[in-house]
């Protein structure tokens, strides 16, 4: 099976950096003072919701929109003086960038490849190789608008990899994509990240930062909420959730007061609905006997992963107004 | 500048391979011009006379100029698409020249203009038409539809960053080109016109272009001799109105491209 090179950078000059980034949009900051230092060959996760700032800095750091204030560099070479250099340097996939639904798959990556200015030969060569990569040589001739959304988003991916770029953008690479296609994706970035990539990407999936990422930075409304490792992030807002639906409003107190000795942060209750962090290793059969101790009228119980929500909660005391009513 | 011709080469190659899969863009620029001169030649050409001339060797100088003014859609609409489903910022984030892009497009829609003038003239040929003028002139003819063609196809691009869809655009070409077209002397010698209409004729720029092609091709032009001063200095003035065309419209393409993609 063919192997995925990427040239590594020199260790000294970071893959990405940036410095007081910041894009208005008329009078709205879509984005302010970004201070990123993303070494090469790591990975940093932009976690946030829809409108919190992710794709205003990709677009940014990929030369597709020029920064209010601040500055930027990409593997080296600064976006707004030197974005000939920047592009390069870089591969982009996901929301913002796509492919030609009227040209097949492999008409696609050839087409990259002759605009990264690859000889045609090497431009054909490198289409094949990545198609066979991504599990697309069965569809190479294909017409890319009768792709499925997993098929579209691969592609996607295999154009932002033509040239081997030391600097890879994925804006939400696996957002609408089935556990299995997103797992594989997982892999093969996990692979390019071995082989020397550096690499941004934006999710709203804590869980997916966390797989990936070296490092996450937290936006919301295009400022940082948090930034740290995955293990700090999550000491800080805990990891798992236990979810408690009572029958009647006055339930709601008391299902708080049973929980508490599982307590492992503030609880939060939503309607009929309390939300609960709880220590590792908590037994749902122990949270249930201290329920039916208590005599509360359970609809549902359930123990789950922290979200991005989860992490809002714990870093701003609210949940993001958005997100509230699903 | 090398790289610059060779990614739009690789755009104007995208263009072409889009013609393959939606063959209907090929009909646009054959069987459509075909079936307009056909129309016109045999529906109205036996109940219009055209003074000092047969119907048909006044025809084929307006049908060339109405199809090459619609061959502003091309440009416009598959641009206008191209910008709403964002695959331009693929594009922009890659080293090629970001101009190549609208250069790309023009050169292979005027590749299709030429297509489409061929497939008329060899019609009109065919029907009956003749060109009574000399090798030099006929030559000329020709060049000025082309120039023509060139700033109809900047328009298009114009339009085609300028609009916010593809429907914006169509509506847009319908209610100007084609009354601009109609209301000149393209399909009947503006004489027959009343009055008020006559005036907006001879003023239009569609009749002093299809005058300066029949002019260079020696069709007739049946003018009346009261001729507005532009239909009777046809040539020089459809030269510096294409001129003119091209001046406003690459340097207003070229800034609504950056404002549009620069966000």
């Amino acid at each position: 099976m063919y192997e995925i090179t990427v040239p590594s950078t020199t260790k000294s000059a970071p893959g990405v950096a940036t410095e007081g980034l910041g894009k208005r949009y008329d009078d709205i900051w879509a984005l302010r003072d970004l201070d990123l230092q993303v070494p090469a060959g790591s990975v940093l996760g932009l976690l946030g919701h829809n409108g919190a700032g992710k794709t205003t800095a990709i677009r940014i750091l990929t030369t597709l929109a020029l920064p209010t204030t601040g500055r930027a560099r990409v593997a080296g070479f600064d976006v707004v003086e030197q974005p000939g250099e920047v592009r390069a340097r870089l591969g982009l996939a996901g929301q913002s960038a796509t492919v030609d639904g009227l040209l097949g798959a492999r008409a696609n990556l050839e087409m990259v490849g002759r605009l990264y200015h690859l000889p045609a030969a090497e431009a054909r060569r490198r289409a094949d190789e990545l198609l066979e990569r991504l599990g697309l040589t069965d569809v190479a001739d294909r017409l890319v608008r009768t792709f499925s959304g997993g098929m579209r988003r691969r592609l996607d991916l295999a154009a932002s990899l033509v040239a081997q770029p030391p600097v890879l953008f994925l804006d939400e690479p696996t957002t609408g994509l089935d556990p299995q296609s997103r797992n594989e994706l997982w892999d093969l970035l996990r692979e390019l990240v071995a082989a020397g990539a550096t690499l941004v990407l934006t999710t709203q999936y804590l869980e997916e930062a966390d797989r990936l990422a070296d490092d996450i930075v937290v936006l919301e409304r295009g400022r940082v909420a948090a930034t740290g490792s995955p293990t700090e992030l999550k000491a800080r807002i805990g990891g798992e959730r236990l979810e408690v639906t009572v029958g009647a409003p006055k339930d709601v107190g008391v299902a708080v007061g049973a929980l508490e000795s599982f307590a492992d942060g503030p609880s939060d209750a939503d309607g009929l609905r309390v939300t609960i962090p709880v220590r590792a290793g908590t037994r749902l059969m122990e949270v249930a006997r201290a329920l039916d101790a208590a005599r509360v009228d359970v609809t549902d119980v359930h123990r789950r992963e922290a979200t991005l929500d989860d992490v809002f909660l714990t870093l701003t005391g609210v949940a993001p107004a958005s997100r509230k009513a699903a | 500048m090398q790289t610059y011709v060779s990614d739009t080469l690789v755009f104007a190659r995208r263009s072409a391979a889009h013609v393959r899969q939606v063959p209907e863009k090929l009909i646009d620029v054959t069987l459509q011009p075909l079936m307009f001169v056909l129309l016109f030649a045999y529906v109205f050409g036996g109940a219009i006379a055209v003074p000092g001339g047969d119907y048909k060797e006044y025809l084929i100088a307006g049908i060339l100029v109405q199809s090459i003014a619609f061959g502003i859609m091309g440009p416009a609409t598959s641009i206008a698409t191209d910008l709403t489903e964002g695959i331009v910022d693929r594009f922009r984030s890659l080293p090629a020249s970001r101009s190549a892009y609208l250069s790309g497009h023009l050169l292979a829609e005027l590749a299709a203009m030429t297509l489409a003038i061929a497939v008329m003239a060899v019609t009109g040929l065919v029907i009956g038409w003749h060109i009574d003028a000399g090798l030099g002139s006929a030559a000329a003819g020709f060049a000025l539809l082309m120039l023509f063609a060139f700033a109809m196809l900047w328009v298009g691009t114009l339009l085609g960053v300028a609009a916010r869809s593809t429907d914006a655009v169509q509506g847009i070409l319908f209610m100007v080109v084609f009354p601009l077209t109609f209301l000149s002397n393209a399909f009947v010698p503006a004489g027959s016109l009343p009055a008020g209409l006559q005036t907006v004729a001879d003023w239009n720029p569609v009749s002093i272009m299809v005058a300066a092609v029949r002019t260079l091709f020696g069709n007739p032009t049946a003018l009346p001799a009261d001729a507005a001063w532009p239909l009777t200095h046809p040539v020089p003035c459809a030269l510096a109105g294409c001129a003119l065309i091209v001046a406003a419209a690459l340097p207003a393409t070229l800034w609504c491209f950056r404002m549009r993609t620069t966000g």
